[in-house]
């Protein structure tokens, strides 16, 4: 029989001198080719006798299969080898800036009325929505604020036309009525919208955005609207304490009349909404007054409930620190990036109202 | 309406202190907006003692004093007076003090060459004598050095913000009522008078019986022999307190009873009325010359005071220079008068005039304090200028409109939520003046005439609340039960198109609704445009009728701050007409300048028609419209470059508009001076979206996935110009639609080797099989009817 391991020591030794790809390939054909040595040596298995094949193929398939392994591995540092040169030549500067990308903004009216929106959603308000072009009709005599009663006065009004009664709408109030009229009780619902006054300076600007709230039924009284305000205050400015205050005041269309403030301090010149000493005016309400309700058809007998009005531009401003009032609207790109919302904030309840 | 808490307690029996008082206003709804030291001013001027006087070096007239004010080091002051000396005690005024006779502000000064920290007084500077020489000599056992001079001053007042229907609150009684009622307090009584009236009004007055007669009452007193002067101090300190100018007694009088008791009175020189007093609508270009120094030219049917040479004033508004009283009136006519609202407002806006008597009558006087106002106007007048009054003449009557109110305390809790007794009731409203009868379960309730407001119970129930404090409203919280989707349909898309917009990296913008009516015609279809009457600026004189007007001029304003390469869109409503509802909600989207600028990694590229037809067909399709029903046109609008512009539309291009895009046309930029040659922009109309029958998951069909291999093949033709890829593309697919799945155009050419008039046009087309694996001869099938298909319909050749 064969001396294996002499065969074994003379192929090692060959595959030694494989250098490159092309040596390998002649030495693969040396070993394992047509002629190759343990192609040979496989050939004589047919010719030897029973007593020796077993032990003799035994040791050639052990033989082979070690040889193919290291034959296999050198491919693999080839390979390797050639990578490794490659990767060597592939070096690129991470730190440089990648390919052109606009990240787009939501103003923050829109962030806010989303806001808004998701909080009342939660107890059960739906959104309405008025024309902005109102009639005298809708946006004063329905709402209990006759021709010539000076609460008109707070309302400096744009006129469409000479007889002024087409105008762009002063609140979102007229939504109320609109509301009323085209269904039937009860109401809950919310307007968000544009409003107009003829009205510029550091806090006003002839075009703001008011959130109309309405909610009538049968039994609503004070304590649901005192309830709902409590609520929105704490969700909106996402505190646990909150100091409310309110307080009587007037509005032609609503009776009793309250306006809402909130406390607040400045803390490290930034304004801390919910407590301190101060007091900042945030919304006026009350309940709906039975000459509105008459107005908008319904029964002042069988229905009561209450109605709010709240400046989203001013919450955007108390919630977010921005100062002026005017800058909302001027489109400064500058202004509108630092400002604005990334489009995936969707403000809901299960997310958290704000990142 | 500016009050104090020592005018307050005038009317007021309270212990309560400032604070207190302020607070308690607020919570009862009269706001206290702030409160503030009157005049700090005097506040300034500080008893002081010079400790040595010696002459100013440069000047034989003038001492140079060491003055101590109490602040622990010695102050060099230049003073020109003989009397001062050492040891006197004297007024110091420091700089930045306001000297109250010449309003001058006191700085420090070189005076001759030696610097003057402050000034010492002299009583004349003060207001306080005649007499110019010398300055104020103290006696020191009275003053301590430091101390401010003025004692009296430093009240602080309050500033309080009167609702609209509270006019009886523009009086300090009808705030110390309210005080009262609230439980701060006890409303004093007004002490009785009793003036010896002999003589019968000499004046006559008639108010004229017609149409539109502004005038219900009118009340007089005459008074003779009256010596008018300045007013004693704390009469003048008074006035001066509500920010007002003291004139002559009688006119701070008329003025004090008016704030006093929101009772405005007007005193007229007696001898300077012609005759009578006529009260009468006036005729359109009657004027007279006001006690603001302004000539007015009346209208018809304003309220007039006239005698026999013409207009006197206007009721209830101004009074007039021809018969104001002066220093040396002699005779006067003492005016209490009831003017209607309604005129008086009309009146007043017309001639655009603001008084504080329009403001009161604008918003309901007492028709019943005719008389208490001339009782104590006459006492103030009697007081202080002497004089012999005549007796009162009232003319005229006015109908008591109150209507008896039926409350019921169920009520109360239904409307507000808690209980209330009968007997608080009762206290609470007779406090305010109400009269009550009781009648089992109703409560008969009669308002006092000061109370125009109170009409029917929930203002009642209203008053009711505020005494007992807004405080008590129990706090119910809210149901978390949903009746009713949140949003609708329309309201969804358009949140939905909000962030889908915005997250293709455009910047929202919220911009006025109003335009200027030069830039919204280039982007406007509409035949005239719709005009503010009163716009804020000449540049926001229309309502805009497109989103791009303002949005350009957005884009131009950041463009000439170097911010050339922009993307801004904006959600909102565009105008057609000037009714309730001619409007409609749009996003519109503009891209300027280039994609990408000096970039080490990509070509400079500007913006481009196809970026801006992705965004908006991507935008379509994210909030819900299936891609295959969007029809892709060169339809488009004036405002767009006539061949690189595109409308989307639904389902076929005569149906619904979805969106315009492409490149604004370039006269449009240049008419701009927009400093950029590329603007794109895109126009989504989201009310031309038809609400779907089926929610898209209803709509889906089943997934079916083919397990045969799809097979790609590479397509090239030449092609008369006028066909557009669109339609190819569309003819292609109609071919086989099982079989072609999609059909791409992956190049367009034009130029060297094509015919003029012609184009390349290469696609590959997707076979996706469901059946089976296609062999080589069912391709072949499918590739010869595409070809024989296109050539047949565009006379289109294969290019080989």
């Amino acid at each position: 029989m064969e001396n294996f391991n002499q065969i074994e020591s003379d192929i090692l030794n060959k595959i030694k001198n494989v250098k490159d790809r092309i040596s390998y390939e002649t030495i693969k054909t040396e070993i394992f080719g047509k002629k190759g040595i343990i192609t040979e040596l496989f050939k004589k298995i047919g010719s030897l006798d029973q007593g020796q094949r077993k032990e003799y193929a035994s040791k050639l398939n052990s033989l082979k299969t070690k040889i193919s392994g290291i034959l296999e591995k050198k491919l693999n540092d080839f390979d390797q080898s050639e990578i490794n040169e490659k990767l060597k030549n592939e070096k690129i500067d991470v730190t440089l800036p990648g390919r052109t990308y606009f990240a787009g903004k939501i103003h923050p009216v829109s962030q806010v009325i989303d806001e808004v929106t998701s909080i009342f959603s939660e107890i059960g308000f739906s959104v309405e929505e008025g024309p902005d072009v109102e009639n005298e009709y809708y946006n004063f005599s329905a709402l209990n604020t006759p021709e010539n009663h000076p609460a008109r006065d707070m309302h400096d009004t744009f006129y469409l036309d000479h007889s002024k009664n087409l105008l762009l709408r002063t609140h979102t109030s007229p939504v109320q009525i609109r509301t009323m009229l085209k269904g039937k009780p009860p109401f809950k619902i919310i307007a968000p919208g544009r409003t107009y006054r003829h009205d510029s300076d550091q806090t006003h600007s002839p075009m703001f955005h008011q959130l109309e709230g309405l909610h009538i039924d049968k039994n609503i009284n004070m304590g649901h609207l005192k309830g709902c305000l409590y609520y929105f205050v704490k969700k909106f400015f996402e505190v646990e304490k909150v100091k409310i205050r309110f307080r009587p005041s007037h509005f032609p269309f609503t009776e009793p009349s309250a306006e809402v403030d909130i406390g607040y301090k400045i803390q490290d010149g930034k304004i801390k909404i919910g407590e301190g000493e101060k007091w900042l005016e945030i919304l006026g309400c009350g309940m709906v007054h039975p000459n509105v309700l008459k107005n908008a058809k319904v029964n002042p007998k069988q229905y009561q409930g209450y109605a709010f009005g709240v400046g989203i531009d001013r919450l955007a401003m108390l919630k977010y620190g921005i100062n002026d009032l005017r800058a909302f609207f001027e489109s400064d790109i500058r202004w509108l990036e630092f400002y604005g919302f990334d489009p995936l904030d969707v403000p809901t309840n299960y997310r958290g109202l704000s990142r | 309406m500016i009050t104090s808490l020592s005018w307050l307690k005038h009317h007021l029996d309270t212990k309560a202190n400032l604070n207190q008082v302020a607070d308690r206003l607020t919570e009862i709804g009269l706001e206290v907006e702030n409160i503030k030291s009157s005049n700090n001013n005097l506040d300034n001027f500080i008893v002081c003692k010079i400790i040595k006087s010696q002459k100013h070096p440069n000047a034989d007239k003038l001492k140079l004093c060491d003055v101590d004010t109490g602040s622990g080091t010695l102050v060099k002051v230049v003073c020109g007076a003989q009397n001062a000396r050492d040891g006197l005690f004297a007024v110091y005024a420091p700089p930045g003090a306001v000297i109250p006779k010449t309003n001058m502000k006191l700085k420090v000064a070189k005076i001759r060459g030696i610097e003057s920290h402050g000034m010492l007084c002299s009583g004349y500077e003060l207001n306080e004598t005649s007499d110019k020489e010398g300055i104020i000599e103290l006696n020191k056992k009275e003053k301590n050095i430091g101390d401010k001079y003025f004692k009296s001053t430093g009240e602080k007042t309050m500033d309080i913000s009167i609702t609209p229907n509270r006019p009886d609150c523009l009086g300090m009684r009808g705030i110390a009522r309210d005080l009262a009622s609230s439980g701060l307090g006890k409303l004093k009584k007004q002490p009785p008078i009793k003036i010896n009236q002999k003589f019968k009004n000499p004046i006559k007055v008639s108010i004229k019986k017609e149409k539109n007669q502004g005038c219900g009452i009118f009340g007089s007193v005459y008074i003779k022999n009256v010596k008018n002067k300045e007013s004693p101090d704390w009469l003048k300190k008074r006035i001066i307190s509500l920010g007002l100018k003291p004139v002559s007694a009688i006119v701070d009088a008329t003025n004090y009873v008016m704030f006093d008791l929101n009772r405005p009175l007007h005193a007229y020189d007696a001898d300077k009325i012609d005759q009578e007093i006529i009260v009468r609508n006036s005729k359109k270009g009657e004027s007279f010359e006001a006690l603001d120094n302004k000539k007015y030219t009346l209208q018809n049917d304003m309220c007039a005071i006239t005698d026999k040479s013409g207009v006197l004033g206007l009721g209830g508004i101004i009074g007039g220079t021809r018969s104001g009283t002066e220093f040396s009136t002699k005779n006067i006519l003492l005016e209490s008068a009831y003017f209607f609202p309604s005129p008086i407002r009309k009146t007043s806006k017309e001639l655009n005039i603001d008084t504080d008597a329009k403001y009161r009558f604008e918003r309901g006087i007492d028709p019943n304090s005719i008389k208490i106002g001339l009782d104590l106007g006459m006492c103030m007048i009697l007081d202080m200028c002497g004089g012999e009054p005549s007796k009162f003449s009232i003319v005229g009557k006015v109908k008591d409109e109150r209507k008896i109110i039926t409350l019921e305390a169920e009520k109360f809790l239904k409307v507000i939520g808690f209980s209330i007794t009968t007997a608080e009731i009762q206290k609470i409203l007779s406090s305010l003046g109400c009269s009550l009868k009781i009648s089992g379960k109703k409560i008969k309730v009669l308002p006092p005439t000061w109370r125009p407001d109170i009409k029917e119970d929930i203002d009642l129930i209203e008053e009711l609340t505020r005494i007992k404090g807004y405080d008590k409203v129990p706090l119910i919280n809210p149901e978390k039960e949903n009746v009713k989707d949140t949003l609708n349909y329309k309201q969804k898309l358009f949140h939905f198109a909000q962030r889908s917009v915005a997250s293709k990296g455009y910047t929202e913008a919220v911009t006025w609704s109003f335009t200027d009516s030069k830039t919204d015609t280039l982007f406007s279809d509409l035949n005239s445009q719709i005009k503010l009457s009163n716009p804020i600026s000449s540049d926001l004189d229309i309502l805009r009728s497109s989103l791009y007007s303002n949005l350009i001029i957005s884009a131009k304003k950041n463009i000439h701050r170097n911010f050339e390469d922009l993307m801004l869109f904006e959600t909102g409503p565009v105008f057609r007409g000037n009714k309730p509802g001619e409007q409609s909600t749009m996003i519109g989207a503009i891209k300027t300048g280039k994609y990408s600028r000096k970039n080490w990694i990509e070509k400079e590229r500007d913006f481009d028609v196809f970026d801006m037809k992705n965004d908006a067909l991507r935008t379509l399709i994210e909030i819900g419209i299936e891609s295959s029903k969007i029809v892709v046109s060169n339809k488009t609008k004036k405002w767009y470059h006539p061949g690189r512009s595109g409308m989307l539309s639904l389902g076929s291009p005569n149906g619904p508009v979805l969106a315009y895009f492409g490149e604004i046309h370039p006269s449009i930029i240049k008419k701009l001076d927009l400093r950029t040659g590329n603007v794109l922009g895109f126009e989504i109309f989201l009310d031309n979206i038809p609400q779907p029958r089926k929610k898209i998951r209803e709509e889906k069909p089943q997934f079916i996935v083919s397990d045969y291999q799809k097979v790609v093949r590479d397509f090239a033709f030449v092609i008369d110009e006028k066909y557009s890829s669109g339609e190819i593309i569309s003819l292609v697919k109609k071919i086989d639609k099982n079989l072609i799945k999609d059909v791409k155009i992956f190049d367009v050419y034009q130029g060297d080797n094509i015919t003029s008039g012609k184009k390349s046009i290469a696609f590959n087309v997707i076979l996706e099989p469901k059946d089976k694996t296609l062999s080589e001869k069912d391709i072949d099938q499918v590739s010869n009817k595409i070809i024989s298909t296109v050539q047949e319909t565009t006379g289109a050749s294969l290019r080989s």
